[in-house]
């Protein structure tokens, strides 16, 4: 344990009771007093607050910005020219073979991007970054912010009482605001189907912006146990399980996050890692997809459930990659990979769970409606 | 009462034993979505996995405290696995065990005995 990492909100999270536990190489909060399920449902209803300090934020600059755009659609199918100042896009670093070596955000401030990568993929993203975009432009991994997430039908409300501007902002929209007497980069973003804000501050301010927030009635702190049950039921992919080096985008169900422009027949076509293979299955179709499934008993179906087409097939057709109780369904939910001609939706396929094939179906994702304010 | 090592408790009534978990298992396991508990009539051994229980965690067993037979389940606990959380050494009793030498208990924890077990 003694090598892990802390937040700068390590005493916050004890003191508010946490289950610490290592993720990442960090020491974070699983859970704090009120438990995973009542935490998701406080997130759903009012707002939840996220400490998302342990993901790497990085900034990408350039003596000219179009420069740091244009190099950074090298190594992402995502149309970065096109994305104007003030504004954020979802986006995957793919490889060679086309598959996904990590998920991320990137947001336009105007002189320089703003790049947010998984905790446990940062140091080897940052590897990857420079590689790929030094000299002509700088990547710089920041260790003086912290990063708080705010989600939750109330998120808006309550940030706004600190600035009314944020209010104002619309899903992806990013800017500079004061709070809590700190520069804060805020983002109306969020990893949990919910309308909310994704909020980089100072390290030295971060402590006080949480307990802030805290102080507030319809906020209560959400540990990491109920993050992944809320991006679950939100239909989103956790880096490592529903997508990883092996799984391509189009497998993975993201090809919404290719934007025109860098697809076949685009502006800027190709020109990614891996662009042969996922332009390809673009026009073709993969073999395999990622699907929601529901299982109609209660039994949950975890990550490495194996999904057959007929109870008492030999051969599997697929895997679940996510799986667990959806508190906001007040049922089990899962998502995972089907082949191809058992992914449409309403498709009954079977799990085997504890040696029992038991019934599943393929359903839409997300199991939750969205809350963004597009 | 009388606690196992595996943070059950079991309660004598007759010539049965009433089994369930533990108020300290219930708050580790956190909240419980899904028991799949045995066939009445089932007869059991000592650690046999006889019930499972899911958590929003994670899946674990509770294994049978003694040799016996199954008498009765807790069918409530199916449709309403919360009731584990809500009152895991009254309401949320899982199984009871009909068994045959009652002088197994007696090498079991006492409830002081427990407390001092998990610290």
């Amino acid at each position: 344990m003694s090598d892990l990492k802390r937040t700068p909100l390590y005493d916050l999270h004890v003191a508010l009771g946490a289950k610490m536990v290592p993720f990442a190489g960090y020491e974070m909060p699983v859970q704090y007093k009120a438990g995973v399920m009542k935490e998701h449902l406080h997130c759903r209803a009012a707002a939840g607050l996220f400490d998302v300090s342990h993901m790497g934020q990085v900034i990408l600059r350039a003596d000219n910005p179009e420069v740091a755009k244009a190099a950074l659609e090298r190594l992402i199918p995502q149309d970065v020219l096109g994305l104007g100042e003030g504004r954020q896009r979802y986006g995957f670093f793919t490889n060679d073979a086309g598959g996904i070596e990590d998920d991320l955000m990137f947001a336009n401030r105007g002189d320089h991007l703003f790049v947010v990568v998984n905790a446990a993929c940062k140091d080897a993203d940052v590897a990857r970054m420079r590689a790929g975009l030094e000299p002509d432009v700088t990547v710089k991994l920041l260790e003086n912010r912290a990063l708080l997430a705010l989600q939750g039908p109330k998120a808006e409300a309550v940030l706004a009482e600190h600035h009314p501007s944020v209010a104002e902002m619309r899903f992806m929209d990013v800017a500079t605001v004061p709070i809590a007497g700190a520069e804060c980069w805020v983002s109306r973003s969020g990893y949990t189907g919910e309308d909310g804000y994704e909020i980089s501050v100072p390290l030295a301010a971060a402590q006080e912006l949480a307990q802030a927030l805290l102080a507030h009635e319809d906020v209560e702190a959400i540990g990491l146990g109920a993050r992944d049950s809320l991006r679950l039921e939100a239909g989103l992919c956790l880096y490592g399980h529903d997508i990883d080096d092996t799984t391509s985008p189009v497998e993975g169900g993201l090809t919404w996050g290719i934007q025109k422009a860098r697809r076949s027949g685009g502006d800027r076509e190709g020109g990614f890692p891996g662009d042969d293979r996922i332009l390809s299955e673009m026009q073709k179709g993969a073999d395999r997809k990622r699907v929601g499934l529901l299982p109609e008993g209660r039994a949950p179906m975890r990550e490495g459930t194996v999904l057959f087409a007929v109870a008492d097939a030999e051969t599997p057709v697929g895997t679940v990659t996510s799986g667990g109780f959806g508190p906001t369904v007040g049922a089990p939910v899962a998502m995972g990979y089907v082949d191809a001609a058992h992914a449409e939706i309403g498709t009954n396929l079977f799990g085997e769970v504890r040696g029992k094939r038991l019934p599943v179906s393929v359903a839409k994702l997300p199991f939750v409606a969205a809350g963004f304010k597009r | 009462m009388k606690f196992t090592e595996e943070h059950e408790w079991l309660r004598v009534e007759g010539d049965e034993v009433v089994v369930g978990i533990t108020a300290h298992a219930a708050e580790q396991l956190g909240d419980v979505v899904f028991i799949e508990l045995p066939e009445e009539g089932t007869v059991v051994s000592k650690d046999d996995e006889i019930v499972v229980i899911e958590s929003v965690k994670a899946a674990s067993d509770i294994l049978a405290p003694l040799d016996g037979e199954i008498t009765e389940v807790n069918e409530a606990l199916v449709e309403e696995p919360s009731k584990v959380n809500e009152d895991p050494e009254g309401e949320a009793w899982f199984f009871k065990l009909k068994i045959e030498d009652m002088s197994a208990l007696d090498d079991m924890m006492d409830e002081a005995a427990y407390k001092k077990y998990i610290g």
